[in-house]
């Protein structure tokens, strides 16, 4: 088939690794010319929570009942078990059990 | 997350890598769901699967390669080229942000050693990775380790979803769409220190909120991470003797 790699697709994957790359280095980069204060310091300790919270939070509202639930049980099971594993499991069983139960979202 | 401990620089030794493999081994199942559920929507798309390797292996960032072939146009042009590039870095602006945070501990190590390090910063690596430093972690095997085996894993992942496209063709109802959530929320609770450092948290999440609200795209990540960054730093230090004693 000679469609296999089309050009265009490749330009298009180019381009968006492109991005991604400068992303990932970009910020290591800029990152050597920021002196470490303190506030600098608490800024990066917050950021892990941040970043989880602003990525999960309005996917989790928007997913509707099925999502938070399943994503309350995950935080249950870590804290009962201290699993990360098991809440994974935990979360994605909750929510195809649910759906498949009839609850949508 | 603390910075009690002081911090080491970085060096290599071989007996983290286990350790590192085991510390994303939660990341494992949701990563394959994660890679299978988009083998099967690229094959849904008419990508073939040299393409969709290609794009595995290079692009790899799972959520912004979901939401490209999501937004995929039937025919590529200049500006819908465009288009995809700025929903790229919208939904991974993230990773600048984490590799600037591993700056402090990679940054004593040889350009041509920590910057093709950076290329494996994902959510779950870096999240695993950044728990691993906190508790005075320095070895870089750890990351790196980690990060390879969720590197391979996601390549090969795309392979039987793509195959089996027919029978995946709703992941959602195998709970796909939560393994990441369940991740995200399992590596909250032990970064969990008390109601004062989660304020950052609530910030981020209210920005999150509003902006995905009001701006389209997935802009709300990485203004809500700022917000929530931000804030922490515009805080007073909560323990000004150790604060002080750090440069």
């Amino acid at each position: 088939m000679a469609d296999v790699l089309r050009s265009d697709v490749m330009l298009a994957f180019a381009v968006m690794t492109a991005v991604t790359v400068a992303v990932r280095l970009g910020g290591f980069w800029l990152m050597s010319y920021v002196p470490v204060t303190p506030r600098v310091r608490r800024m990066l300790d917050a950021l892990p929570g941040s970043i989880i919270v602003a990525a999960a939070l309005p996917v989790a509202v928007n997913g509707g009942p099925v999502v938070m639930f399943a994503i309350l049980a995950a935080i249950v099971a870590t804290i009962v078990l201290r699993n990360d594993f098991i809440a994974v499991i935990v979360g994605m069983a909750v929510a195809a059990v649910a759906r498949a139960a009839g609850f949508g979202g | 997350m603390t910075s009690k401990l002081t911090k080491t620089p970085a060096y290599w030794s071989k007996d983290a890598i286990w350790p590192g493999i085991v510390a994303i081994g939660p990341m494992l199942p949701g990563t394959l769901a994660f890679g299978m559920a988009f083998g099967a929507l690229c094959a849904q798309k008419q990508f073939s699967l040299a393409e969709v390797e290609v794009m595995m292996a290079f692009v790899y960032g799972g959520l912004s390669q979901f939401v490209a072939v999501q937004a995929w146009p039937d025919h590529l042009t200049a500006s819908s080229i465009a288009t995809l590039a700025l929903l790229t870095l919208t939904v991974n602006l993230r990773f600048g942000l984490m590799s600037a945070s591993l700056r402090s501990w990679f940054g004593t190590l040889p350009r041509w050693q920590s910057y093709p390090s950076m290329l494996l910063v994902t959510d779950g690596g870096w999240l695993a990775a950044t728990r691993y430093r906190d508790h005075g972690g320095a070895n870089a095997w750890f990351f790196v380790g980690g990060g390879l085996v969720l590197y391979f894993l996601w390549l090969v992942a795309a392979i039987p979803g793509y195959v089996l496209a027919e029978q995946l063709a709703d992941p959602k109802k195998y709970g796909v769409d939560l393994a990441m959530p369940a991740f995200y929320a399992a590596m909250l609770v032990p970064a969990w220190k008390g109601l004062r450092r989660a304020i950052p948290w609530g910030v981020a999440g209210a920005v999150a909120l509003c902006v995905h609200w009001l701006v389209p795209g997935w802009w709300f990540i990485i203004i809500g991470a700022i917000s929530g960054a931000v804030s922490a730093g515009l805080m007073p230090p909560d323990d000004p003797m150790r604060e002080s004693s750090h440069g």
